[in-house]
């Protein structure tokens, strides 16, 4: 089976060519048809690859397709590589993608873009398989940067509306700053190790000691990558906007998948980071930043969409603190079930969206239980498991991500926690502000409420089931667990593991801190009850009563008008000084003055010809007794 | 042989057209050039990929008594050259077909005798034949500006020819000088004036009267300015002529005469040198963050992808070399492309002024998606032409320096903001009064668009072939490089 690992990626591109040079040619539902049939093919392999993988043990595998870009001793195939992580970000690209691709059959269904919306998504899939295969970092980049592509084409979906245009311009152009720095590391992986591969690079990385300043300049570069793609601080202000995209894009792309391209990128690497403990130092602060800095926004979004996007760069900034404490597979277990219970609430928010006729702002719902039954269960799941209750999904990675913090700083655990709870706190809020109550909305769109089509229901269904459950492939140790995915895994972390020194847990220890963050979920889930259920709270429409802090966190601190202030109208002041100034009155007139100098010259030298015998045989004279006397001196 | 097949049938065709009229003139004159760029197919079939050297030689006396010799050749990165020259011009002539201009048999000639000073360049095996060619390619290009170009052609083609003809008159006096150097009877051939042993002192001052030449023609900051008004006054075919493959002359020149004729002089004035073509990427990227004229726009684009190439080429490593060649090739075809886009934009609504335009996509959806993968291979991404070279280009200069690797990937983000900023402008949001005058590519602008966009896609997913043929040659310039650095 895994030698078929090429058409894990090709069935998608093929999908996308068909359906993009064919959409004339056959109907539309078609279109839908194919691009799922492709991701599901794409599935079906990954899954045989998977499990042939799991009988392997882990032992990786590389099908070299042709050779990309080689001359002198640089060397870069298109060449794929199979290995527990590749094969388990297969699982979770093709499973999850093909639920989006059904959902979005139903969701698309009146969308007078709908074959486009289809074969975009198969461009996306294909890119974000090629990004998880590649056997070295350039093949990674060519992913990364394609994403980019789609992830920009698909929140510019809509095109005519600029403002869409306007978030999807600016998802690339952020996502561009990290590339630089992406593309700077590679280079600099190149020169320190003669080769791009991951094989050879981590081959010979193992060889190295710890703190070697171009191992922390090379991490750090891909790191910048990283914070651009998955949207960490500072390079976090394109996700909330990439929200103009159709729903079921936020769901896969900007939830599921392709923002954790940058975990996916630094478990890859994980033994150039532990070579470096200042760079996951740093990685495992700015990820428990982002964490906080973004729950808090949460909190006082009324954009049901936003909420969740706020939500998504905060779990992403607990799978880099995962990553930057070590804790290798809790980062990639984090980013599995992240995938699952997001891809639910985005689903779940789409379908409530469908259901208000377009309405987003929470603040104009309520009451929804009882009309879209199907959602709210499902919601209700995702939101469970996004809160960390035991059994769901959540729970067991971000414990295991709490429980590595500890071990490192008992400070990145408080932030943890804290952060954790403020998840609980908002998505609660959010759900008791959705589906309780009494229904805030107009007549019409009462009249208009109505439960979603099959489409959309079976993939909320499937992907509750996986939010719910979906946590027992790596129960841990102290509750009785083997942790499935730390095993399956080991291979791809084990050089890492020599380097990582550090002392276990106890088991009370665990339990204890287990307990505290429970109990106070819970604490947290019966306040926002009080709050919004039983006081009946809603926020208010009007924004000018908001005092000072609340009104800093809906305005999500002026981010974006503070890099407007610093970055961007600096920058075009500068592109304006060097056209108008340096360029039209400096060097263009430099260069005509050089012109204009030579004309005048000649003017006045030409009236030295006047046809006057007399002023020549003068001239002659005076040159000669200039020379003579010039000789006279010289000798 | 077949170089002088090459050299000699845009010529031969360019002058008999002049005798001919009407629409024939355009039918020969395509016909020619698809001839000529199955030639140039054949010339690369043929080509053996493992020699340095220059192969299909001609090489015959022309002016004894100076030790003048008519030879032409093509080492593989002549041969990319001229293969880019090969595959644009019959795209660019059925470009031309659009536009009714006024004499169009001699527009027409114009561009075959253009063609044929550009090969010449690109194939000259002795210095005073590239001299020559480097001077009648400048003749054909400024009399199609001169004839067909905007309101300002007068003012600006004269700045435009006085400045590189400046450049290229500091040249020869550096070529007299090296032929003079020569041991006797002197030669003007290639292989001698690489042979010479040049004292360093020499070379440094020489290295100024090469420099100039190109980095008029590249053109390198500061010595662009001639660039945008010439560009954006130009007709369209002047405009695609000049930023398609003239651009490359300058780039072309310093890889076979300032290199590995004066090496040390690159060792001394190569800092300054790429920090000038840095300097530039920046600056022109700037330039065209600020434009409204989608044209000049692309003019200042186009001037900051060459500067990127000028600085992997002086970071004297092999990776900016071969990136320089590839790139070149690529730029070449993307420059094209976007030219010939907007083009299609002025022609149907009579604007280039990016607040006037949009709402094109809503009509046009072909043209626009056509548009928008140009543009990415412009801003260099993955599995596109710009990329493979762009990033070769970037590993050559960090190589070389790291810090002007930042700054000159700088531009990376900086081409992002312009062309997506323009983009959205002119082509993405609501119907507007623009959207009426517009509709969706007709038949000549596809067989135009089709074979640019297959080229960007074979370059960026199997640039394999264009890198091995690449790659010989530039080893072979490292050689003759280091045969003269002492």
């Amino acid at each position: 089976m895994k030698e078929l690992v090429w058409l894990v990626p090709v069935l998608p591109l093929i999908g996308f060519l068909i359906i993009s040079l064919g959409k004339n040619y056959f109907s539309k539902s078609i279109a839908g048809i194919l691009a799922s049939v492709a991701v599901l093919g794409a599935f079906v392999i990954s899954l045989g690859i998977f499990f042939e993988m799991n009988g392997l043990h882990g032992k990786a595998f590389t099908l070299v397709l042709f050779d990309w870009i080689s001359t002198g001793d640089f060397k870069v195939n298109i060449a794929f590589l199979v290995d527990p992580l590749s094969s388990i970000m297969l699982l979770i690209i093709t499973g999850i993608g093909f639920l989006i691709h059904l959902y979005s059959m139903g969701y698309m269904h009146d969308d007078e873009g709908y074959a486009k919306f289809f074969s975009y998504l198969n461009l996306f899939v294909f890119f974000m398989l090629l990004l998880v295969l590649g056997d070295n970092y350039l093949l990674m980049f060519a992913g990364w940067e394609g994403v980019g592509l789609a992830s920009y084409l698909l929140i510019g979906f809509w095109f005519k509306n600029h403002s869409y245009n306007d978030a999807a311009k600016k998802a690339f152009i952020v996502n561009r700053i990290g590339d630089l720095g992406f593309v700077l590391g590679i280079i600099l992986i190149y020169i320190t190790f003669g080769s791009i591969n991951y094989a050879t690079v981590f081959g010979e990385a193992v060889n190295l000691t710890s703190n070697m300043p171009v191992i922390t300049a090379i991490t750090l570069l891909l790191f910048v990558g990283a914070m651009g793609k998955s949207a960490q601080i500072p390079l976090y202000t394109w996700l909330p906007d990439a929200m103009a995209g159709p729903t079921p894009v936020s769901a896969l792309i900007h939830a599921a998948t392709m923002v954790t391209a940058g975990v996916y990128m630094i478990a890859r690497s994980n033994i150039l980071y532990t070579l470096a403990p200042e760079t996951l130092g740093f990685v495992a602060i700015i990820g428990a930043a982002t964490a906080v800095f973004a729950a808090t926004i949460g909190i006082f979004q009324n954009d049901i969409k936003k909420v969740l996007a706020y939500s998504t760069v905060s779990q992403l900034g607990y799978m880099f603190l995962a990553l930057g404490v070590g804790a290798f597979t809790g980062g990639v277990f984090h980013l599995m079930t992240h995938a699952f219970f997001k891809a639910l609430l985005f689903l779940g928010a789409g379908s409530v969206i469908h259901a208000m006729g377009g309405e987003q702002d929470i603040r104009k719902m309520g009451g929804l239980k009882k009309y879209i039954p199907i959602t709210y269960m499902t919601f209700l799941i995702g939101t469970i498991a996004i809160s960390g209750i035991p059994p769901f999904s959540g729970f067991f990675s971000k414990d295991e991500i709490l429980a590595h913090a500890f071990q490192v700083s008992p400070l990145l655990w408080g932030l943890g926690v804290l952060g954790s709870l403020m998840t609980t706190f908002y998505m609660f809020r959010l759900f008791f502000l959705t589906f309780f109550g009494t229904f805030r909305g107009t007549e019409e769109q009462h009249h208009h409420l109505h439960e979603s089509p099959k489409t959309m229901t079976i993939p909320l269904i499937v992907l509750a089931v996986l939010a719910a459950l979906g946590g027992f492939i790596g129960v841990p140790h102290v509750l009785g667990g083997n942790h499935w995915l730390e095993h399956f895994l080991a291979p791809v972390f084990k050089a890492s593991e020599v380097f990582a020194h550090g002392h276990k847990l106890s088991h009370t220890t665990e339990y204890v801190l287990m307990a505290v963050t429970v109990i106070l979920t819970i604490v947290f889930i019966l306040f926002a009850r009080n709050k919004f259920v039983s006081k009946n709270y809603v926020p208010s429409t009007d924004d000018s009563k908001l005092t000072f802090i609340p009104k800093l966190l809906t305005n999500k601190y002026y981010v974006d008008e503070f890099y407007n202030t610093i970055i961007v109208k600096p920058l075009n002041g500068l592109a304006s000084f060097t056209y108008k100034i340096l360029e039209l009155k400096g060097i263009n007139l430099l260069v005509d003055s050089v012109g204009k100098l030579v004309v005048f010259t000649s003017s006045v030298v030409r009236k030295v010809q006047s046809g006057n015998t007399g002023f020549y045989i003068l001239a002659m004279v005076v040159s000669i007794v200039v020379i003579l006397i010039i000789n006279l001196f010289n000798k | 042989m077949i170089t002088t097949a090459l050299l000699f049938f845009p010529l031969v065709v360019g002058l008999l057209l002049f005798l001919l009229k009407g629409e024939t003139v355009k039918k020969v004159a395509l016909g020619a050039s698809i001839v000529e760029f199955l030639l140039g197919v054949v010339a690369f079939v043929n080509f053996n990929k493992g020699n340095g050297l220059p192969q299909y030689e001609l090489n015959i006396p022309w002016i004894k008594s100076l030790g003048i010799n008519f030879h032409i050749g093509m080492d593989g990165i002549s041969l990319l050259l001229v293969g880019l020259t090969t595959f644009l011009l019959p795209l660019i002539i059925l470009a031309a077909n659009r536009n009714s201009y006024k004499n169009p048999t001699n527009l027409y000639a114009l561009m075959l005798l253009m063609q044929f000073g550009l090969i010449g360049v690109f194939t000259a095996q002795d210095a005073f034949l590239f001299y020559i060619f480097w001077e009648v390619a400048l003749i054909p290009i400024y009399f199609i500006a001169l004839l067909w170009g905007g309101e300002q052609k007068v003012k600006i083609t004269f700045k435009f020819f006085i400045y590189t003809l400046a450049g290229s008159l500091l040249m020869l006096v550096g070529l007299i000088y090296v032929y003079f150097q020569t041991p006797a009877p002197h030669s003007f051939s290639l292989t001698s004036l690489y042979e010479l042993e040049l004292t360093n002192g020499t070379q440094s001052w020489l290295f100024w009267l090469f420099f100039f030449a190109f980095a008029i023609k590249m053109p390198v900051f500061p010595f662009h300015s001639w660039l945008a008004d010439t560009y954006t006054d130009a007709p369209t075919p002047g405009t695609m002529l000049l930023s398609g493959i003239m651009s490359k002359m300058g780039v072309y020149g310093a890889i076979r005469l300032l290199l590995p004729i004066v090496p040390q002089g690159i060792m001394e004035w190569g800092p300054l040198a790429i920090t000038l073509a840095i300097i530039g990427v920046l600056y022109a990227s700037l330039m065209a963050m600020y434009q409204k004229d989608y044209k000049r726009l692309i003019a200042y684009s186009s001037a900051a992808h060459v500067g990127l190439i000028a600085a992997g080429v002086f970071s004297l490593t092999h990776n900016g070399m071969v990136g320089g060649v590839i790139q070149m090739v690529a730029h070449g075809i993307s420059a094209f492309g976007l030219f010939y886009v907007v083009d299609i934009l002025v022609n149907r609504t009579g604007s280039r002024d990016l607040d006037k335009l949009g709402g094109i996509r809503v009509v046009a959806p072909n043209y626009a998606t056509a548009f928008l993968i140009i543009l990415l291979a412009s801003i260099a991404l993955p599995l596109t032409s710009g990329f493979v070279g762009e990033f070769l280009l970037m590993a050559g200069i960090y190589e070389y320096n790291s810090w002007l690797a930042f700054f000159g990937g700088l531009t990376t983000i900086l081409g992002a903001v312009y062309m997506l900023k323009s983009y959205q402008k002119a082509v993405l949001g609501d119907k507007t009064e623009i959207s009426d005058k517009f509709h969706d590519l007709v038949l000549q602008e596809k067989i135009i668009l089709i074979p640019v966009i297959l080229a960007i896609f074979i370059l960026g997913v199997y640039p394999k072939p264009f890198i091995e043929i690449a790659e010989p040659a530039v080893k072979n310039l490292f050689s003759l490089m280091s045969i003269t650095i002492k």
